[in-house]
């Protein structure tokens, strides 16, 4: 019944990672990635912005040392999220179960998981993972492919389906919390500085991002100390 | 040098893989140290927000599109648009404008 749950409480998200994965599509095949490397990559990674970063970084011919780190910097949220959900299984739940259970750990199914009372059910979370783990590697796979037959009208619009995903991730937050928007109007200006700014905008995307990451957060982490308690984000 | 596409792939999932389900096999207690919960707490919205823009502006024929759409995007999703409504939001307002301004 649990897995049924979950089935049911994951149609809209698999809906919306239909929609953005189609734009993560799109930059993986600027890397010369296939549209069966790209359904493969989603299936198994579920994570905009880490493959945003990873394709786009195989798209500059960049180390795998820098692909590794850059993976490891976008993705690093999923600590604290696993970390969370940690805290809130059975004790007894066994190694299996929670190495399958990390599968498919991506914001949505965090949130949706987390929402329910007691400890979490890993067959209400497989069941919630199914269709948005299927929509997101075939939309990623369409994206891949519909780059080059879709006019270029449509590809240029569709593109902005991932900010417009990372924006409603970003935005919620910020009305609550006065600190966090400060921080995200600095990203913003810092970021178009580094872009443009003669000296900075040398740097690869990759790089830069890398270093903006970790020096804003750093210097947030240090300015505005949260208290443990307040660990789990949403 | 020439990088293979399937090692890019293998490192982007190992290594997502592992930040996932290492804490959710390892930990049993939660983390304690202020610094590391500040900071990690911090990371995903600065990531995203750097990653959004300027990167918004370049993804479009024309800036302008991009720069609409953001601005929107940020007004809807303030609203309480969810996920799935900015997303769609942004790429009608890209789309309606090239297609009335971009010849």
């Amino acid at each position: 019944m649990a897995f049924r749950e979950g089935m049911r409480d994951s149609i809209p998200i698999a809906l919306c990672y239909l929609a953005v994965s189609f734009s993560i599509g799109i930059i993986a095949a600027n890397g010369g990635v296939s549209a069966m490397q790209g359904f493969f990559t989603s299936f198994f990674c579920m994570a905009s912005a880490g493959e945003y970063i990873g394709f786009t970084l195989i798209a500059a011919q960049a180390t795998y040392t820098e692909v590794a780190l850059m993976t490891l910097i976008a993705n690093a949220r999923y600590l604290l999220m696993s970390a969370a959900w940690s805290q809130r299984m059975n004790p007894s739940l066994s190694i299996g179960h929670r190495m399958l259970m990390a599968l498919d750990l991506t914001d949505e199914l965090f949130a949706i998981a987390i929402a329910r009372k007691g400890y979490l059910n890993p067959l209400y979370s497989y069941g919630a993972a199914l269709f948005p783990a299927i929509c997101w590697a075939s939309g990623t796979a369409l994206g891949c492919i519909a780059g080059d037959i879709l006019p270029s009208r449509i590809v240029s619009a569709l593109s902005v389906s991932l900010y417009g995903m990372f924006i409603a991730i970003i935005i919620p937050p910020a009305k609550e919390n006065r600190i966090v928007a400060y921080i995200i109007v600095a990203c913003f200006i810092l970021s178009a500085a580094a872009t443009y700014l003669p000296l900075l905008s040398s740097l690869s995307s990759g790089t830069r991002i890398i270093l903006l990451t970790v020096i804003i957060s750093a210097a947030a982490a240090l300015l505005f100390p949260r208290k443990p308690e307040t660990e789990i984000p949403q | 040098m020439n990088h293979n596409i399937y090692i890019y792939i293998l490192i982007m999932i190992g290594v997502t893989y592992l930040i996932r389900m290492l804490p959710l096999t390892l930990m049993r207690r939660p983390i304690r140290n202020v610094f590391l919960t500040s900071f990690l707490y911090y990371v995903p919205y600065v990531t995203l927000s750097v990653m959004t823009f300027p990167a918004i502006l370049q993804a479009t024929a024309s800036p302008w599109a991009g720069a609409v759409a953001f601005v929107i995007g940020i007004f809807a999703a303030w609203r309480g648009a969810n996920l799935f409504k900015v997303a769609i939001i942004c790429c009608v307002i890209v789309f309606a404008l090239e297609y009335l301004f971009v010849p």
